[in-house]
C-alpha cells in the first residue's frame, strides 16, 4: 500500500512540474496586470523549440552531443522561444493596447499551431522522428542523490527527482521572495495593482509590464520544455501539451497568485492528472480530466465568497493602461 | 526679478478637439500658499497633471526655481521637487501605509519595512500627522489616506506641493486640521498649490488666487484683497448671487417613514444601523455625514436597491381610498408591481450618474423610455411619448445637446444631470431622493438644479438631499440629518444650526453632547 502511495506522489510530483512552470510564467505575468491566457500557446512553443534546439546540436556536434550542454540549449532555446510568444503578446497589449483575453486565446491558437507544425515539419525533414540522442536523454532522467535517496520513504519522495523538478521549486520560492521582499517585486506588484499610482510613483509601468509578460513568457516556455524532454521522453509527440497550458492558468487561480502555495497545488493538479492510472474507479476516464477543472471552479467560488483583497487577482488585470485617459 | 518656484508660460494642452487649457500663464512664489481657483472643467487639474509629470504640454514653458525643465514623467517631477496629492487618492490598496510610501524609491534590494516604518512615523509627527505606517490602506478611512499621499510626497523630499480639492472629502474639524499641517509646511520654505473651488478655504489657507475660466487664464490676485464676490466674478465671468433660494412652503404630510432600518454591507458589518426618521411633503430633508457614513445605503434602501436586514421603510400609499403607510422597502421594483402597489412614489436620482443613473451609451429617448417602457402593452416598444418627453426635457431645463439621438455620454456633466433629474421629476414622485446631485457640476448649473429641487419642494414632494457641501445644505434644506458610521447622529433644524455642530455630529454620534453634560 505505501509504495503505491509512494509511486503515487512521485508521479504527482512528474506530472505536476510542467504546471509550476506555467502557473510561475502566469502568476509573473498577471501580477504586472496582464492577464496572459497563451500559456498554452507558449508552452507548446517551448516544447518544440526545447527539443529541436537539443536535437539540432546533436546533429552539429555530429551525433554525440555534450549532455550538459545539450540540456543548456533546450533550456535557453525554451526560454527564449516562450519570451518571443510573450513578446507577441506584450506588444499587441501593452503598446497598442489590444484586448488581453482575445490576444491570449491567439497566441494559445498560435503557439499550438507553432509547435505541431515545427514539431511535424523537423520530424519529416530528420526521417520520421524528432528525437533527441540517449546521452541528452538521460540528463532529463531522474537523479538519485548521493546518500540522500538513500532514506527510507524520504529519499523516494524527495530526493530522486530530475533536475528540472528542483528548479521549478527554486524559482518558485525565488519568485515568492521577489514579491514578497524585493523592492523590485513591491513595484511590480503596484504596477499589477493600479498602474496610475504606480506611475504617479515614477515607476516605468510600460517597462515592468514588458519585462514581467516577457520573462513570464519564458518560464511557460521552460514548462513546455519540460513536456516534450521529460514527459515524452525527449521525443515530439503531436498535441503534447494538450490542455496543460489551461491547466496551468486554472493552477493559478487555486494558488490565489501565490508562489509557494503554488507548489501544493501543483502536486495536487498533478496528482489529478495521472490519477487514473493508480486509482481505478467505474467512471468514464474524462471524469478524471474534469476533477482540476472542479477543483479550481470550488475555489473560485470560495475565494470569491471571501473576498480577501489579499489573495485576488491583481486589481488591473484585463485592463490596458493608457496614461493620458480621461 | 524675483524667482519663482514655479513659473508656467503659454501653456496649451488639448485633448482631441478639447481644448482643457489654453495659453495658461502661472507663478507660484517661494513659500507661499497659492490657490488654484476655477470651476469643475476650467482646467485646474490638467494645468497641474503637467506640472506633475502625468500630461505633456502641446506649448509652453515651465521653469522651476528659474531653470526651463521639461517634465515627462512623474518620475521627472519628483527629481525637481514637486508632488501632487491627487483628488483620486493614488494608493496601493493592499500594500501598507509605508510600503505605498516607498514605492517606486530607488535603494537596496530588498526593503528594511522595520526602518521605513520608523522613518514615516517620524515624519508624520514632525508635521502633525497621526499615522500608523503598517496599515494596510484599505483599512484606512479617507483622511487617513489623504495624510499617507501627503507624507508619501514629503518622503520624496517635494519642495514644492501640489493638492487637488483635499478638502472634498474632509469634516470641517479635519480640514482645519489640514490647514494647520499646510500652515506648518509653510514655515518650514515649502511651496504649496491648493487646487479648490471653495471660496471660503481660499480666503483662509490662501496667500495668492490664480484664476482659471474654461481652461484660460484670467490672473492672480492677492487673497488679502479679494472677498467671495470679487472672486466668483472672475471665477464665472459675470456676477451672479451666490444665495441659494429657500422657499418657505408649508409641511405637507409624512410621505416616508425609515423605521429602525438596519443593513449589513458584504462584510456583515452594519452599514445602517437602527435608522428613525420620516421625511414630510413640502421639505427638503438634507443628509450630511462624511463620504462613507452610511449615505449611499440609506438612499439605495430606500430604493429598494439594497437589502435591508431589519426595519422597514414606509411610503405613503393610497388604498381603497384611504392614506396608509405601505411598507415596500427592501423590495425591488417588479416585486412591488407584483403586490398590486401599482405606483411606487419615489424617485431616486444617484450619485453615480451614468453608472447607475443613466446608461452611458444610449440616448436620451432610450434614457427616459427605461423608466416606463413596462407601461407599454405587447411585443413592441413605443417610442413616441418617451421622445416627447425628452424634446420637452430639452426645452424646459435649457439641456445643450445635438438632438435627442445623441447618447448621454457625449453630454457635459451638467446636462447629464439635467436629463436625470428631470426624467425622474417629470413622473410625479412624493418622493425624490438625490445624492450628491451637484458634485462635479459648475455653479450655473448647480443653481439650476437647486430651483428645480426647490420647485419640487412647492409641489408639496418631500425632496431627500444628500450632500458634501455643509454650506449649500444649510441653505436649501429645512431639516438635516447627519449621519456618523451608519446611524443617524442627529437631526437638526437647518435655520438654527451652524457648521460645526454638523461636524460635532458627522464624527461622533449625537455631537459629543452627552460626554460634555
Amino acid at each position: 500500500m505505501l509504495s503505491i502511495i509512494l509511486k503515487l506522489i512521485v508521479a504527482a510530483v512528474l506530472a505536476g512540474t510542467p504546471l509550476l512552470f506555467g502557473a510561475l510564467g502566469e502568476i509573473l505575468t498577471e501580477k504586472s496586470g496582464n492577464t496572459n491566457l497563451g500559456v498554452e500557446g507558449m508552452m507548446y512553443m517551448g516544447a518544440v523549440s526545447g527539443i529541436a534546439g537539443a536535437f539540432f546540436y546533436g546533429k552539429a556536434a555530429g551525433g554525440a552531443p555534450v549532455g550538459v550542454v545539450a540540456v543548456l540549449i533546450a533550456l535557453v532555446v525554451s526560454f527564449l522561444i516562450g519570451a518571443l510568444g510573450a513578446l507577441i503578446y506584450a506588444f499587441l497589449t501593452i503598446t497598442l493596447r489590444a484586448n488581453q483575453n482575445v490576444t491570449g486565446l491567439t497566441l494559445t491558437i498560435f503557439g499550438t499551431g507553432f509547435g505541431n507544425f515545427f514539431g511535424d515539419f523537423i520530424a519529416k525533414n530528420a526521417g520520421g522522428s524528432l528525437v533527441v540522442t540517449d546521452g541528452v536523454k538521460a540528463m532529463f532522467k531522474g537523479i538519485a542523490i548521493p546518500g540522500l535517496s538513500k532514506i527510507p520513504v524520504l529519499g523516494t519522495l524527495l530526493f530522486n527527482y530530475n533536475w528540472m523538478v528542483y528548479f521549478a521549486v527554486i524559482v518558485a520560492v525565488v519568485m515568492a521572495w521577489f514579491f514578497k521582499r524585493s523592492r523590485v517585486g513591491l513595484n511590480l506588484r503596484a504596477v499589477g495593482e493600479d498602474p496610475a499610482t504606480a506611475d504617479a510613483a515614477g515607476i516605468n509601468v510600460t517597462r515592468y509590464k514588458y519585462v514581467a509578460t516577457v520573462v513570464g513568457g519564458g518560464i511557460c516556455g521552460i514548462g513546455g520544455m519540460y513536456i516534450s524532454m521529460v514527459s515524452q521522453n525527449g521525443v515530439w509527440v503531436f498535441d503534447c501539451v494538450s490542455g496543460y497550458g489551461w491547466l496551468a492558468v486554472a493552477l493559478v487561480i487555486f494558488a490565489t497568485w501565490d508562489c509557494n502555495r503554488a507548489i501544493l497545488v501543483a502536486l495536487v493538479f498533478g496528482a489529478l492528472k495521472i490519477m487514473r492510472l493508480y486509482v481505478a474507479l467505474p467512471i468514464p476516464s474524462q471524469f478524471y480530466d474534469m476533477a482540476p477543472y472542479i477543483v479550481t471552479i470550488i475555489v473560485l467560488v470560495i475565494t470569491s465568497m471571501r473576498e480577501s483583497r489579499e489573495h485576488a487577482q491583481p486589481k488591473s488585470c484585463g485592463t490596458n493602461y493608457f496614461r493620458e485617459e480621461r | 526679478m524675483e524667482q519663482y518656484a514655479i513659473e508656467m508660460k503659454g501653456i496649451t494642452k488639448t485633448f482631441g478637439k478639447v481644448i482643457a487649457n489654453h495659453d495658461v500663464n502661472l507663478q507660484l512664489r517661494k513659500g507661499e500658499i497659492l490657490a488654484l481657483l476655477g470651476e469643475n472643467g476650467s482646467g485646474k487639474t490638467t494645468l497641474m497633471n503637467m506640472l506633475s509629470g502625468i500630461y505633456f504640454p502641446d506649448h509652453g514653458s515651465i521653469k522651476v526655481n528659474g531653470t526651463e525643465v521639461s517634465i515627462q514623467s512623474p518620475k521627472d517631477a519628483f527629481d525637481h521637487g514637486i508632488g501632487m496629492i491627487h483628488q483620486h487618492f493614488k494608493l496601493v490598496d493592499v500594500l501598507t501605509a509605508a510600503e505605498n510610501i516607498v514605492l517606486g524609491l530607488k535603494g537596496g534590494i530588498t526593503i528594511d519595512r522595520k526602518s521605513t516604518n520608523k522613518k514615516v512615523k517620524e515624519l508624520g509627527d514632525k508635521y502633525g500627522f497621526d499615522v500608523d505606517p503598517a496599515k494596510k490602506i484599505y483599512n484606512m478611512a479617507v483622511s487617513e489616506k489623504q495624510t499617507v499621499e501627503i507624507l508619501k510626497v514629503l518622503y520624496r523630499g517635494a519642495e514644492i506641493l501640489i493638492l487637488d480639492e483635499p478638502t472634498a472629502v474632509l469634516t470641517p474639524q479635519e480640514v482645519d486640521k489640514l490647514f494647520a499641517v499646510l500652515r506648518n509646511m509653510k514655515e518650514d520654505g515649502k511651496s504649496i498649490i491648493i487646487i479648490t473651488h471653495k471660496l471660503h478655504e481660499v480666503l483662509s489657507i490662501s496667500d495668492r488666487v490664480a484664476i482659471l475660466r474654461k481652461g484660460e487664464y484670467i490672473g492672480t490676485i492677492e487673497t488679502a484683497t479679494a472677498n467671495q464676490s470679487t472672486l466668483t466674478e472672475m471665477m464665472v465671468g459675470h456676477a451672479i448671487s451666490l444665495e441659494i433660494k429657500h422657499p418657505e412652503v408649508e409641511q405637507g404630510p409624512e410621505m416616508l417613514r425609515v423605521h429602525d432600518l438596519t443593513c449589513l454591507n458584504s462584510e456583515k458589518v452594519k452599514a445602517l444601523d437602527g435608522v428613525n426618521f420620516s421625511a414630510f411633503g413640502g421639505e427638503v430633508l438634507g443628509i450630511a455625514g462624511i463620504a462613507g457614513s452610511g449615505q449611499k445605503e440609506l438612499c439605495e434602501a430606500i430604493a429598494g436597491l439594497y437589502p435591508i436586514t431589519g426595519g422597514t421603510v414606509l411610503f405613503r400609499q393610497k388604498k381603497d381610498g384611504v392614506e396608509v403607510m405601505e411598507n415596500i422597502g427592501g423590495q425591488d421594483a417588479q416585486n412591488i408591481h407584483k403586490k398590486g402597489v401599482s405606483y411606487v412614489p419615489m424617485a431616486f436620482v444617484p450619485e453615480d450618474r451614468l453608472g447607475m443613473g443613466l446608461v452611458a451609451s444610449m440616448d436620451m429617448v432610450d434614457n427616459v423610455m427605461l423608466r416606463s417602457y413596462k407601461d407599454n402593452k405587447g411585443f413592441f416598444v413605443d417610442r413616441k411619448p418617451p421622445k416627447e418627453l425628452s424634446e420637452k426635457l430639452i426645452k424646459d431645463l435649457e439641456i445643450v445637446t445635438p438632438g435627442v439621438s445623441t447618447p448621454v455620454r457625449r453630454l457635459s456633466g451638467g446636462n447629464v444631470q439635467k436629463v436625470l433629474l428631470g426624467r425622474e421629476i417629470s413622473f410625479g414622485p412624493d418622493v425624490l431622493v438625490v445624492s450628491y446631485p451637484v458634485r462635479g457640476l459648475d455653479i450655473n448649473s448647480s443653481y439650476k438644479i437647486y430651483d428645480l429641487l426647490n420647485e419640487q419642494k412647492k409641489k408639496g414632494v418631500a425632496v431627500i438631499f444628500v450632500g458634501e457641501d455643509l454650506d449649500v445644505l444649510l441653505e436649501i434644506s429645512d431639516r438635516i440629518l447627519v449621519m456618523c458610521g451608519g446611524k443617524v447622529s442627529g437631526i437638526v433644524n437647518a435655520k438654527e444650526t451652524t457648521k460645526e455642530e454638523l461636524g460635532l455630529y458627522m464624527i461622533k454620534v449625537g455631537g459629543g453632547k452627552e460626554e460634555i453634560a
